[in-house]
């Protein structure tokens, strides 16, 4: 028994763990239940299968083809979209979709159906996914895409790893004549400001997110920074090399994110935008990844780990939910570094469990300080609930059940498509 | 088949972790390569992606099994004229298993010493006759001494590396290279059942030290990584009187 860990370092849990390094292989003969673990970049339990089997993916990180007329790869579940993108944008392909991290395997963007900053204008990850095979744990393998297969297909997306393995995906890339992003960083004094820009943006620009200051109060709420930007429509040289990433070696000691540390982050963070707005071009790694510059980040928050809690609720006006949400979380004084708002499209998901939906999401941080953590979070969860809003299991480790059966209609005709063989401690702990 | 514009490196154990991505950085280097394996089957879904890395061709040879040195003379013949080869197959036997069967002895001492003195010897012959090459073989610390944890694999390796130091000493001015690879611990399918440490890397890194000793590195003798060549100095340098003594 190993112990596997999630990217915000709780809950604790032991599985036996069995690296499956080759897609034509049988399924493997286990006796408890399994459940796909790729890179582990799932903040909370739904990468993690406490008592039961972790398949580790990464072996299987092998290339099928890469058409460099037409953009389309097929590759192993395995291989992280970090991989795809050092083979494929120096030739001028990029990611329709990427989520705030590189570090993930193609299976697990499936499989959570991550969205990004350009969720407006292309959808979430699913959008690019032409098809993908599919093994079960009665050695059944079958091809699946939005024509074959279609119901299994739309299980699977977004289907937390629970309807079999996937072994390989056809993605289908987009051009990029520059690895650069023309960026413009735009300051918010209150929310106001950040409906404003979305929607001011929302057909100019692809990318957009807003950073947001946690303990700003009263009239503040919603203060900070809106960043959207573009691909370079000048052509410029695609090659390129990441930079050495510094690394976090040890757990931090648990004063380090304390609200004071925090303000002084955050001051910092928003001295970064001289004067009310700043124009300029930036390399595509630190716009979409700032990030996965230093390995390990998450170790910042100690052995205590963290939540982040990722909500999307409908916008209702300027002062609707989400207001009432930054609100409650500036005045418990809890707030962590790392809080992002981005207003959703409103293109129909293709997952039975996607998360990405029409509305507004937070993603904020929360270093584990025990009850205190938790009861913020139930309360912030009474104004999602009240909203008709939904939690992203991908970032979860405390939703309540009963919510999680409100906020994803299609529960019963995704649970009919689960492969017997497979569970989580996240999909057990919603049944419990 | 001729490559005339690539270098041509035969890969035997290809399915090996070391040996795939050793492969996975000859061919972003566009090397043509022959790959040869137990399972040839295996060889399939790894030569779809070596092609994507942009290896100028990649051939999957028949099925190379140590313990029948018959074939391996064919096999070699099939990928002929090569610039390089890359011995990677081996076994890492359970020690307590195989110390009082002979047959199981014999056995491991065939995959680890005998199969790789024969491929040698023959690929030899090959580089002597086109006046150049490249062999380099994938051994192991263990060879550098032995260990009652794991003597057999040791010994196999050990003897392995004494002949590569005769076959370099031989070949030395026949233009030809002979590198000895001594990995430490690697993460890799056949340590699956050992508790990782922190002295363990990843097949990938090895990869990256594999394919820079073959390609870059001028040295004779490579530890993959080369802290090894640290660590292996302070463990041959302590006296057997106190070594036999000691649990390792």
């Amino acid at each position: 028994m190993s112990t596997p860990t999630s990217w915000g370092n709780l809950p604790h849990t032991t599985a036996t763990l069995l690296p499956v390094n080759r897609r034509k292989a049988a399924f493997p003969a286990v006796e408890d239940k399994v459940l796909p673990y790729g890179l582990g970049r799932s903040y909370g339990d739904s990468c993690l299968n406490d008592k039961g089997t972790l398949l580790l993916t990464r072996g299987m990180d092998r290339w099928i083809s890469f058409d460099e007329e037409t953009g389309i790869i097929c590759c192993e579940a395995g291989v992280s979209l970090d991989e795809i993108l050092r083979l494929a944008s120096p030739k001028g392909w990029f990611l329709p979709v990427t989520p705030g991290t590189r570090f993930v395997t193609v299976g697990g963007a499936i499989a959570n159906d991550v969205h990004g900053k350009n969720h407006h204008k292309a959808g979430s990850f699913s959008t690019c996914v032409l098809d993908f095979e599919l093994l079960r744990s009665d050695q059944s393998r079958t091809l699946c895409s939005r024509s074959k297969n279609a119901s299994l297909f739309h299980a699977t997306i977004a289907g937390l790893g629970l309807t079999g393995l996937i072994t390989f995906a056809t993605l289908q890339l987009r051009r990029i004549v520059s690895p650069m992003i023309e960026v413009e960083q735009i300051r918010m004094h209150h929310l106001n400001d950040f409906f404003r820009l979305a929607d001011e943006s929302n057909h100019s620009h692809e990318y957009t997110v807003a950073w947001i200051d946690g303990l700003a109060r009263g009239e503040s709420v919603g203060s900070g920074i809106f960043i959207r930007g573009n691909h370079a429509s000048e052509a410029s040289d695609l090659s390129w090399k990441a930079k050495k990433t510094a690394a976090i070696p040890l757990n931090a000691p648990s004063w380090l994110l304390q609200k004071q540390s925090v303000k002084i982050f955050n001051a910092l963070y928003s001295k970064k935008v001289k004067g009310e707005r700043q124009a300029g071009s930036e390399h595509f790694l630190p716009f979409f990844y700032p990030l996965d510059a230093v390995d390990n980040w998450n170790r910042l928050y100690g052995k205590r780990g963290f939540y982040q809690y990722q909500c999307v609720v409908p916008r209702d006006g300027n002062r609707g939910p989400i207001h009432e949400i930054l609100d409650r979380i500036a005045n418990s004084g809890q707030a962590s570094f790392l809080a992002v708002l981005k207003v959703f499209g409103d293109q129909k998901p293709e997952g039975l469990l996607s998360f990405a939906r029409a509305g507004v999401t937070l993603a904020m941080d929360f270093p584990n300080r025990g009850p205190k953590t938790l009861k913020l979070m139930n309360e912030l969860d009474e104004v999602v609930r009240q909203a008709g809003g939904a939690l992203y299991p991908a970032k979860d480790a405390r939703m309540n059940p009963e919510d999680f059966k409100m906020a994803y209609p299609a529960l019963n005709t995704f649970t009919e498509k689960i492969d017997p063989a497979f569970s989580s401690s996240f999909w057990r702990r919603m049944h419990t | 088949m001729t490559h005339s514009n690539s270098t041509t490196t035969l890969i035997l154990g290809a399915t090996s972790a070391m040996a795939e991505h050793s492969a996975r950085l000859l061919a972003t280097d566009g090397d043509a390569l022959f790959l040869a394996a137990r399972n040839p089957e295996d060889l399939a879904p790894m030569a779809e992606d070596l092609k994507v890395r942009g290896a100028s061709a990649v051939t999957i040879l028949p099925a190379f099994d140590a313990l029948k040195p018959d074939t391996f003379a064919d096999i070699i013949n099939q990928a002929a004229p090569f610039d390089r080869v890359l011995i990677a197959h081996g076994s890492l036997p359970d020690q307590e298993d195989c110390q009082d069967s002979l047959s199981k002895i014999k056995q491991e001492l065939q995959i680890n010493f005998q199969s790789t003195v024969d491929l040698c010897t023959l690929c030899a012959e090959k580089f002597i006759d086109q006046g150049s090459g490249t062999l380099a073989v994938i051994s192991s610390v263990a060879g550098l001494r032995g260990r009652q944890s794991n003597y057999i694999y040791g010994a196999a390796k050990g003897g392995l590396n004494t002949f590569l130091q005769g076959l370099r000493n031989r070949l030395q001015t026949k233009g030809i290279r002979v590198i000895t690879l001594l990995p430490g611990f690697v993460d890799t399918p056949m340590t699956a059942d050992i508790k990782k440490g922190p002295l363990f890397i990843s097949a990938e890194q090895a990869g990256i030290c594999i394919h820079k000793a073959i390609t870059k590195s001028k040295s004779d003798i490579v530890y993959v990584p080369s802290f090894w060549r640290f660590i292996m100095w302070i463990i041959r340098s302590i006296p057997e009187p106190i070594f036999k003594r000691l649990k390792l």
